[in-house]
């Protein structure tokens, strides 16, 4: 980088919507500083005392058109703002549903980056040029916050609770990430980077790194392992809910509520079964709390997942 | 003095010693009449000097930050000492310093004798507010000499509840003491103005800081019984282990976050509205004029109070609320705006065909009003949710607060500070050297934040005590700027102690200026007044309503002349 840096890299579809609102901010802002600036100036120096300025009463109507009229001007002027910085993030709010899913647990100090197909990486996460990345994220202790400057974005991660961010990379390269949610000691060492890279070469290269099994696959391990299939088998000799084509549906609850079937909703049924079961079920289950750790968890919602038909995810 | 509106009560002094018949005397000069008394006037001075060693603790704090983000490396602390340092900054500063830095200290001196009263309604509960916002900042320091905490100022689960190594509790414990203690200043404020107002003071005759100490004591007491609250939960999760805050135990870490802004955003009110008032009672004094809008202030005043209970949300626009609650705090975050603006642009018209002089509470005052125009307009960034999420825990967000809390509040009782020096102490300062300071401070502060705005933007997180090398030539600048600003906030120490010993006699009223305040002795008797005053008149009657204000010889003009040095100094006296 040469000089002295005044704006970030713009290298994100939400960059430069956020700049424009931003810059017009900053161009607003200096006309209203420099305005009153002025004012106060030029007021100083006309009216200092002794001056031979004319000083007649004030007109009675300067009183309360004026005030009336520069409340309502900065009233409608911060609407405005609001309608634009708003409207823009509703624009950002929802990943497109086609995005390719990257899970990141953040814990003291460290980014654990998963990808889809089992590849593991640490501090470093490699990702596609042009295509939407949707990060699955959770915590295992304290909350910490994932920040790539050059993206504009920036979401906390909470432990015990599963929070979602996207980003559309623009330009190849490595991005700075930082933990920007104070997490303890080593809190400003807790930085790694993001490398976006054109689409062969990121194939390319998530082809070269070990394969350590497909994600979804280590869940069905995990499914047979722990003993999942014994209950969760339609036929079996338990009642237990089928599995199949259930993710991204709605279910009713025994509350009568109902409630969307996706990462967050089976991982409490994982840890919580008993807080609010199925309708029609009995809350036979055993909670998998201090049985499974988050990157089980994360291949068994996977492998959950893969039951899915895809045009079942709306 | 040709003013016929309230009875001047007491000759001017013109014993040899200023303070006879003053409270500074009254009571006797002993340390336990200091330390049982029940004037709220020798209780302000209590806080005073309570305060401004708070603000050298926690300005050393700084101090050492700012040299070690000098170097990306950061040489001087190890990683714990870091955190313990902006900690300890945070917690001192906006407890022990901002919190009570203008209603403790200008509210307990001013508010009585602005609305014509001898005492506050509870003169002991004030002393006990002392006490325990002083037992409060001594936890806290003892928890920095038993090794520091290091949660930041913050304290956010579960960081502070199950992971934290350091004495969160204890800190904890003293924030919720000296949150009693301004609780009960709260109390005693809204029944003193209420009750003790003279004949003829009506509300619409206050002037202003007392309706801005007074929206500020509602403020107090509906928010900092939920920092109480909140803050003890805290603690029972690190002492008993009840897990309120703890997501894996049924608990919830967000909850803490939404109960803890909804006291520390109104705070930020408590520290900036009295200063607002402040602010008003010089520029008109120096302007000579009438504020422009006084109705319009008031409600300006109300409605930051009252809207500012909502607003909470928009430091949580990426901590995982929901969107929606998203928009709706930006939204009210931008309506809070708007009073805030009016009162800008109400300062700025009061200067409106003034007789405008140049004395240095004017000189903070118009700083205050520069640098909260720039901290304000800052906020709407914070409000605007794209960018918010690129700022917030960065940079941005400290050199915003900073120039409101700071570059605002401080300012402000800088301006106040040397405004009521001559009625609080009976002498005048060196206004050349006061002067100095008060432009010193203006572009120190700058120098100082400015920088960090940019830093902000560019992603350097905040609490971080190494950063990447691209970032050094902006903290450099900031670093530098803060060798400034030190030295800008250390000056009136000095000429301010030497003026309480050498400083020349002030009149009762050295800058003519309205305000029941200047309508007795400097220092004021221990009753205040001689007789109650009877208010006749509006607020700020400096000319009359139909007329242009006059340019007429003040009494400081005169005393500065008259009281030529005992022995010829040689070169021109400031």
């Amino acid at each position: 980088m040469n000089g002295i840096p005044l704006l970030p890299q713009s290298a994100s579809t939400f960059a430069p919507p956020t700049d424009a609102l931003y810059f017009t901010l900053v161009a607003v802002s200096g006309v209203i500083a420099f305005l009153v600036f002025a004012l106060i100036v030029i007021f100083s120096v006309r009216y200092r005392r002794g001056s031979p300025a004319p000083r007649g009463a004030l007109p009675p109507f300067i009183q309360h058109e004026f005030e009336i009229g520069w409340t309502i001007a900065t009233l409608f002027a911060f609407l405005m703002f609001f309608w634009w910085a708003g409207a823009n993030q509703i624009y950002q709010l929802l990943p497109p549903s086609n995005a390719m899913e990257i899970h990141v647990v953040a814990k003291q100090w460290m980014w654990k980056i998963q990808h889809s197909n089992g590849v593991r990486e640490i501090n470093v996460l490699h990702a596609p040029v042009d295509e939407p990345i949707r990060l699955d994220m959770t915590s295992q202790d304290v909350i910490h916050s994932f920040a790539v400057p050059a993206f504009r974005i920036k979401q906390d991660i909470l432990p015990g609770r599963y929070v979602e961010s996207w980003f559309r990379a623009t330009k190849s390269g490595s991005f700075r990430l930082y933990c920007t949610q104070f997490c303890g000691t080593a809190h400003s060492s807790m930085v790694g980077s993001v490398v976006i890279m054109s689409k062969p070469d990121f194939a390319a290269w998530l082809a070269g790194q070990r394969a350590a099994g497909d994600l979804a696959g280590q869940g069905r391990t995990l499914f047979a392992s722990l003993g999942c299939a014994g209950c969760h088998t339609p036929g079996g000799p338990i009642h237990a809910p089928d599995l199949a084509g259930l993710f991204g549906r709605k279910v009713p609850l025994a509350d009568g509520t109902f409630r969307l079937v996706d990462d967050a909703y089976i991982r409490d049924c994982i840890l919580h079964p008993h807080s609010n079961p199925p309708a029609g079920f009995d809350p036979i289950m055993p909670s998998f709390k201090g049985e499974v750790d988050d990157g089980q968890i994360l291949a068994l919602t996977a492998y959950i997942r893969s039951l899915a038909p895809r045009t079942g995810a709306r | 003095m040709t003013d016929a509106a309230a009875p001047i009560d007491h000759a001017e002094p013109r014993s040899r010693s200023v303070i006879a018949g003053s409270y500074l005397d009254s009571e006797g000069g002993g340390l336990s009449e200091w330390l049982l008394t029940t004037d709220h006037k020798r209780i302000a001075l209590l806080y005073a000097v309570m305060i401004t060693a708070f603000f050298f603790i926690g300005g050393a704090a700084a101090t050492l930050m700012r040299l070690e983000l000098v170097s990306p490396a950061g040489h001087f602390l190890t990683d714990d000492e870091y955190n313990r340092v902006f900690t300890l900054h945070g917690i001192i500063m906006v407890w022990f310093f901002l919190v009570p830095l203008i209603p403790a200290t200008f509210g307990n001196f001013f508010l009585p004798l602005m609305i014509g009263a001898p005492d506050v309604a509870f003169p002991k509960l004030n002393l006990m507010s002392w006490y325990l916002t002083l037992i409060g900042g001594l936890c806290v320091l003892a928890a920095l000499l038993m090794g520091g905490v290091d949660t930041g100022w913050t304290f956010y689960p579960p960081y502070s509840t199950a992971f934290s190594n350091s004495n969160v509790a204890l800190a904890v414990l003293g924030v919720i003491i000296a949150g009693f203690g301004t609780i009960a200043t709260g109390v005693n404020f809204v029944a003193t103005t209420h009750t003790l107002r003279a004949p003829g003071m009506t509300w619409f005759r206050l002037p202003l800081f007392v309706w801005t100490v007074y929206a500020t004591s509602l403020v107090m007491i509906l928010a900092t019984p939920v920092l109480a609250i909140t803050l003890m939960l805290v603690a029972a999760d690190r002492l008993f282990g009840l897990p309120v805050f703890d997501g894996f135990r049924g608990g919830d870490p967000l909850l803490f976050q939404h109960l803890f802004w909804f006291y520390s955003h109104p705070a930020v009110y408590i520290m900036i509205l009295p200063a607002m008032g402040v602010v008003t009672e010089i520029i008109t004094c120096f302007a000579r004029r009438r504020v422009f809008g006084y109705a319009m202030m008031v409600y300006a005043v109300l409605a930051i109070a009252i809207i500012g209970f909502a607003v909470w949300g928009h430091h949580m626009f990426v901590s995982g609320q929901s969107v929606f609650a998203n928009l709706v705090f930006s939204f009210l975050s931008f309506i809070v705006a708007v009073p805030s603006a009016i009162k800008v642009f109400n300062w700025t018209a009061t200067l409106y065909r003034g007789q405008i002089t140049f004395e240095a509470p004017m000189l903070y005052a118009l700083g205050f009003v520069g640098l909260f125009t720039i901290g304000g307009l800052t906020g709407l960034f914070l409000a605007s949710v794209p960018i918010d999420i690129q700022v917030t825990g960065t940079y941005f967000v400290v050199a915003h607060f900073h120039y409101v809390m700071v570059g605002g509040a401080v300012s402000a009782y800088f301006a106040g500070l040397h405004f009521w020096w001559p009625k609080i102490t009976g002498r005048l300062y060196s206004e050349a050297w006061a002067r100095f300071a008060a432009v010193l401070m203006f572009f120190g502060f700058n120098f100082t934040f400015f920088p960090q705005f940019i830093l902000g933007y560019l992603g350097m997180p905040r609490r971080y005590h190494t950063y990447p090398a691209e970032f050094q030539p902006w903290n450099v600048m900031s670093s530098t700027g803060a060798v400034v600003l030190a030295a800008a906030y250390a000056l009136p120490l000095f000429y301010l102690v030497w003026s309480c010993f050498y400083g020349k006699i002030s009149p009762a009223d050295p800058w003519h200026a309205k305000g029941l305040e200047w309508r007795t002795s400097s220092p004021p008797p221990k009753r205040n007044f001689l007789r109650t005053p009877v208010v006749t008149e509006e607020p700020y009657d400096y000319h009359d309503p139909g007329a242009a204000p006059q340019a007429e010889a003040r009494p400081v003009d005169a005393a500065r002349l008259a009281a030529v040095a005992p022995r010829p100094i040689g070169g021109a006296h400031g």
